[in-house]
């Protein structure tokens, strides 16, 4: 059910862990629904220079948090803001119909964490920050998930 | 998938692999007899008899009597026909059904689609262990009860229900009482007569033999719509050509199950005991699911706190060891197995549930490896979970 790409980061999950003096944290998800994404970034002139996650979650939430990582290293904010759970779900070339949601929660994840450092920062977020679906509300983080 | 490791197959509840003798069974049916039952020359005779000889068999085994033996496409179908072939040929004397929210989904669907129809269900709790309570059941009947179904034993935690004593309530009240005993047929002796059931499910692949064939066991008078409609086959309740091949594979499977029976559930028991305890010995965090005693030989169920279950699932099976799971994302639900919160755990905690379904070939070895294997995923898994660095910090 499963690509070779998405049993690779989850057997292999890269950038597994909790930076040390964090500039950026976004945690998103619920321990109701089956899965919690934490993100930790660190920022320097707005690049993210390193990434680090710890998921609680199926098989596609720990691939889909590994890939997230690894798109985002190197990347300026804007950049990193720009990815989508598309590109994720792409770049692990599939996922199952029923496992979208944990693209969008890493998503989510990646953009709750560079929120959280513009606000530690106190600066204006680009775009007013919230998705629409941040994941903030607790619950529900099973929108947009239409598979195309 | 590959994997160099030896497949230790610790999911005996889903399914089993076919017994040799099955196999030899239905492969002579299948070379030699070629019949179709209901056809009057000597070819079709033989089939005939083949198949009757079979349906005694089976009835032997269960102490019922060969007319009493319906065979089905599978164990969903015989729930299937049960609930609603009783509900529809008996509607007149009412329109309520009583039965458990742990049941499987074959019985519970046809509940809840003859709900749909005009029908009222009750769907009893269990307490913590899973166990129904007779007091429930007593009180939920009313004068428009006209069935109650009960599962023998439940396919996720294990727990044996007290099927004899419900009976016996559903007798003094007049009620019809079906038991779903897909998972106890061929692991716990059944004596259809002395449980004092009218109707009562099993299926072949559970006991080692063919999947795509069934049974349901229908009390002698008891009235009930035909499945399917077409053929006198079954008595005129389920038409179709026998399959004749599959259901001498369930009469031969059947009849090895019940050889020897409590010697292998003893033996069974025992490794399942000693799984249990290396499991609560190695690994901390955990929460045993379903009754200590009243539960099937070969079950074991443990949510394993801060965890996935699939993740768990998708790392012994790298390590070459099939199990089971009632998260979510097995269940393809965003909610966990309906089992589980029935017993009152919360949605977290079962999330990260592991069914482990002995056999009577499981060997010591196989658990000290799976229980090595298993510390180490989760060990694995946790420190990657950021509720597992939560919990560390409340301690």
């Amino acid at each position: 059910m499963y690509t070779e790409k998405v049993m690779d980061h989850f057997q292999n999950p890269r950038n597994v862990g909790e930076l040390e003096g964090a500039d950026g944290v976004g945690q998103v998800g619920n321990a109701k629904c089956g899965d919690i994404m934490k993100i930790s970034l660190k920022i320097e002139n707005d690049v993210i220079l390193d990434a680090k996650f710890k998921t609680f979650g199926c098989g596609a939430a720990v691939a889909t948090s590994s890939m997230a990582t690894e798109m985002i290293i190197g990347k300026t904010l804007s950049e990193a803001l720009a990815i989508t759970n598309k590109a994720v779900v792409e770049a692990l070339e599939g996922l199952p119909p029923a496992k979208i949601h944990c693209s969008v929660l890493a998503e989510e994840a990646i953009k709750a964490a560079i929120q959280d450092y513009y606000v530690k920062t106190g600066r204006e977020i680009p775009g007013g920050g919230c998705t629409g679906c941040c994941g903030s509300c607790g619950h529900d983080h099973g929108c947009d998930t239409e598979e195309d | 998938m590959n994997h160099s490791k030896p497949t230790i197959y610790l999911d005996n509840a889903a399914t089993t692999p076919m017994h040799p003798q099955v196999i030899s069974a239905m492969t002579e049916v299948m070379t030699s007899v070629y019949g179709n039952a209901s056809s009057v020359y000597s070819v079709g005779r033989i089939a005939k008899a083949k198949l009757e000889e079979a349906r005694e068999s089976v009835a032997k085994c269960l102490n019922c009597l060969p007319r009493e033996v319906f065979f089905t496409g599978c164990g969903s179908e015989a729930d299937n026909w049960a609930i609603k072939g009783y509900a529809m040929a008996n509607k007149a004397k009412g329109n309520h059904i009583i039965t458990t929210q742990i049941e499987h989904h074959a019985v519970l669907h046809p509940c809840e689609y003859l709900e749909k129809n005009g029908f009222e269900v009750t769907y009893l709790p269990v307490d913590e262990t899973g166990l129904v309570s007779l007091e429930d059941v007593k009180n939920a009947i009313k004068d428009t009860t006209i069935l109650i179904s009960v599962m023998y034993a439940n396919n996720e935690v294990g727990t044996i229900e007290p099927i004899r004593e419900i009976a016996r309530i559903a007798k003094e009240k007049g009620v019809c009482m079906h038991t779903d005993a897909v998972q106890a047929v061929g692991a716990e002796p059944i004596d259809f007569q002395d449980l004092g059931v009218d109707m009562l499910s099993l299926s072949a692949h559970k006991f080692n033999g063919p999947k795509g064939v069934g049974a349901l066991i229908v009390r002698k008078g008891l009235k009930i719509e035909p499945f399917m409609h077409g053929g006198a086959q079954e008595r005129s309740k389920r038409a179709g050509t026998e399959n004749l091949a599959g259901i001498t594979g369930l009469a031969k499977a059947l009849e090895l199950a019940v050889d020897n029976l409590p010697e292998k559930q003893t033996k069974i028991r025992e490794m399942r005991d000693y799984l249990i305890s290396e499991i609560q010995t190695n690994i901390p965090h955990i929460k045993f699911n379903g009754h200590p005693t009243r539960r099937l030989a070969n079950n074991v169920n443990f949510c394993f706190r801060y965890i996935e279950g699939e993740s768990l699932l998708l790392m012994l099976d790298l390590n070459g060891i099939c199990a089971s799971s009632g998260s979510a994302c097995t269940s393809g639900s965003l909610d966990p197995s309906h089992v589980l919160l029935a017993l009152g755990l919360p949605h977290e905690i079962a999330h990260g549930s592991l069914r482990l379904t002995l056999s009577s070939n499981t060997t010591k070895e196989e658990i000290d490896y799976t229980v090595s294997r298993l510390k180490e995923i989760v060990h694995r898994l946790r420190l990657m979970s950021p509720i597992y660095d939560m919990s560390l910090e409340e301690q």
